[in-house]
C-alpha cells in the first residue's frame, strides 16, 4: 500500500483544489497516467502518478483545497487487487461541489477558461454565443453578472463551483510569489551577447523550402535545440539549487515560457530536449503552447524544468533580462531578431541579429562560465545543420 | 472560389486560432498580429487552416503579403485564379 499525494507544482505552491478524478477505486493505472485534475494559481493542471499500481481509496472529494502533501488516494500492487473493485468514492462537500461529468471539453476561448476558472465557473456549462458555440469571455462576464445562476437543461442553476474571487489575481499571485523569493534569495548576474543570425536564418529557410506548410519549423525550434545542447557543457546551470546545494539535472527539461492570451505567464517544461531533433522539437512546442494557453499542461511538466528559455522577441523587445524560476539557476532571455549593421572582416553590413542574455545564479556559477556558455550557444547557432 | 468566400474561410480559420476574438470588429487593412495579438506559432497555424480551407500552400517567402484581412484575401483570390481549372 502505497498514498498517492498532492504534489508541489513549483516552488511557489503551497495548495490546490481537486477539480476532478480521472480515476476510480479499482482501476490499475500505470506511471505517468494523468489520474486527477487540479486547480492552482497556474490554471487548472493534469497530475500524474509517479508508480503502477491500482487506486484503492479515493481520500480527498472533488472540490477540495489541501495542502501540498495531502494525501489524495492510497494505492495498491497490481498483485493484490481484488476481483471487484470497491466501490467507495468520497462524498462530496455540499458547499464546494464541482459538477460531475465528462472532462471539460467545450469549445472555450483562452480567455474565457482564465477568466471562468479565476470566477469559480465550470466553463463547460456555459452556453457559448461565439462561432460554433464557442464560450467567449463575454459569456462569462455576462453569467458571472448574474451572480453564476444560469438556465439550463434542468431549470435554473448554479454553475459556480467556489465563491468568487477578484479576477485577474491567481496567476499574478504565483508570478509574484516565485519572483519576489527569486529576487530575495537568487544573486542574479547577467551576460549578453549579440549574435549574427543570417547562418541559422538561411538554413531554416531552406529546410521550410522542402516541407509542406503543416511540417515547417519555426525559429523557436532550433533555438530551443541549442539552448539544450549548450547547457550539457555547462550542467551548473542546468538543475535545481536545493538546500544549499546545487543539484545538476542528468537531462536538460527546458522550462519554454509562453505568455496567456488573458495576461501571465507560465513556463512548462518541454522533457530531454537534448535528446530530441528540431522537427521533434517543433512538434512538442505544437503541443505544448495550446495546453499553456488553453488548459490541459501535466504536472511533470510544471515541476521538472531544469533551466527556463524566454524569447520576448516578438513583442518587439531587443534585450530580455530575466528573473531566475526558483529552484533553478538559470535563464536564457532572447530578444527579437532585427536587421543591424555589422562590422565583419572590415566591412560594414547588415545582419539579423539576436541579443541572448543569461541570467544565473551566482551562488552556483559565475560571469566567466556564464560568457562561455553564450559563446558555446552562438557556435550551435552558427552551424545549424549540425543541431 | 469568391472573394467573399476566401474572406469567410480566413475569418473560420481566425476563430480557430484565436476564438476569443471579436472578429466583426476586424479592420481589413490593420495588421491581424496588431488585433488580434498573435504570434508567429499562431500565424504558422493560421496557414495550414488556410491551406486546409482553400488548397493554397503558402511559401514562407510570402507570409508576408498576408499581414492583414484585405491583403489575405488579394493573395489568396490571385493563386486561387492563376490556378488552372479543374476539368
Amino acid at each position: 500500500m502505497s498514498d498517492f499525494a498532492m504534489p508541489s507544482l513549483g516552488a511557489d505552491m503551497a495548495a490546490g483544489t481537486l477539480i476532478e478524478w480521472l480515476v476510480k477505486p479499482g482501476q490499475a493505472v500505470q506511471r505517468g497516467d494523468a489520474v486527477a485534475i487540479v486547480e492552482t494559481d497556474k490554471g487548472n493542471i493534469d497530475i500524474e502518478i509517479w508508480q503502477s499500481g491500482v487506486i484503492d481509496e479515493l481520500r480527498v472529494p472533488t472540490g477540495t483545497t489541501v495542502p501540498v502533501g495531502t494525501v489524495l488516494a492510497t494505492m495498491r500492487d497490481q498483485s493484490t487487487a481484488p476481483a471487484v473493485p470497491p466501490a467507495a468514492t468520497p462524498p462530496a462537500p455540499a458547499i464546494a461541489e464541482a459538477p460531475s461529468g465528462p472532462r471539460s471539453s467545450a469549445r472555450a476561448s483562452p480567455g474565457a477558461r482564465q477568466l471562468a476558472r479565476q470566477l469559480g465557473i465550470d466553463v463547460s456549462r456555459v452556453h457559448g454565443t461565439g462561432p460554433h458555440g464557442a464560450v467567449t469571455r463575454s459569456d462569462v462576464e455576462k453569467l458571472a453578472a448574474t451572480g453564476g445562476m444560469a438556465e439550463t437543461t434542468t431549470g435554473k442553476e448554479l454553475l459556480v463551483q467556489r465563491p468568487m474571487v477578484e479576477s485577474g489575481t491567481g496567476m499574478r499571485r504565483a508570478i509574484a510569489a516565485s519572483m519576489s523569493r527569486s529576487k530575495r534569495e537568487i544573486p542574479h548576474y547577467y551576460v549578453s551577447e549579440s549574435i549574427d543570425v543570417s547562418r541559422l536564418l538561411a538554413w531554416l529557410q531552406r529546410e521550410n523550402e522542402t516541407r509542406g506548410v503543416a511540417e515547417r519549423l519555426l525559429v523557436a525550434a532550433p533555438l530551443v535545440r541549442a539552448t539544450a545542447l549548450a547547457l550539457r557543457k555547462f550542467p551548473e546551470l542546468n538543475g535545481h539549487f536545493v538546500d544549499g546545494e546545487l543539484r545538476p539535472s542528468e537531462s536538460v527539461h527546458l522550462g519554454f515560457a509562453v505568455a496567456t492570451k488573458a495576461g501571465g505567464l507560465i513556463a512548462p517544461a518541454l522533457h530531454d530536449v537534448e535528446r530530441k531533433s528540431v522537427p521533434e522539437l517543433m512538434a512538442a512546442i505544437g503541443d505544448l503552447i495550446p495546453r499553456a494557453r488553453s488548459g490541459g499542461l501535466r504536472s511533470s511538466e510544471l515541476a521538472d524544468g531544469t533551466f527556463t528559455l524566454n524569447s520576448l522577441g516578438e513583442r518587439g523587445v531587443d534585450v530580455v533580462q530575466g528573473i531566475i524560476y526558483p529552484p533553478q539557476v538559470g535563464l536564457l532571455g532572447l530578444g527579437r531578431i532585427a536587421e543591424r549593421p555589422w562590422a565583419l572582416d572590415g566591412l560594414l553590413g547588415v545582419r539579423p541579429i539576436l541579443t541572448a542574455t543569461l541570467a544565473a545564479d551566482h551562488r552556483v556559477s559565475d560571469g566567466h562560465r556564464g560568457a562561455l556558455f553564450l559563446r558555446a550557444f552562438e557556435e550551435l547557432l552558427n552551424q545549424p545543420e549540425q543541431l | 472560389m469568391t472573394n467573399t468566400e476566401i474572406e469567410r474561410a480566413l475569418r473560420e480559420s481566425l476563430v480557430e486560432i484565436a476564438p476569443e476574438a471579436e472578429l466583426t470588429a476586424l479592420a481589413g487593412a490593420v495588421p491581424l498580429r496588431e488585433q488580434l495579438d498573435i504570434d508567429s506559432f499562431d500565424f504558422l497555424r493560421l496557414m495550414v487552416l488556410l491551406h486546409e480551407h482553400t488548397g493554397v500552400d503558402i511559401p514562407e517567402r510570402d507570409y508576408g503579403r498576408l499581414g492583414t484581412l484585405d491583403a489575405a484575401v488579394a493573395y489568396l483570390s490571385k493563386k486561387l485564379a492563376s490556378r488552372p481549372a479543374a476539368r
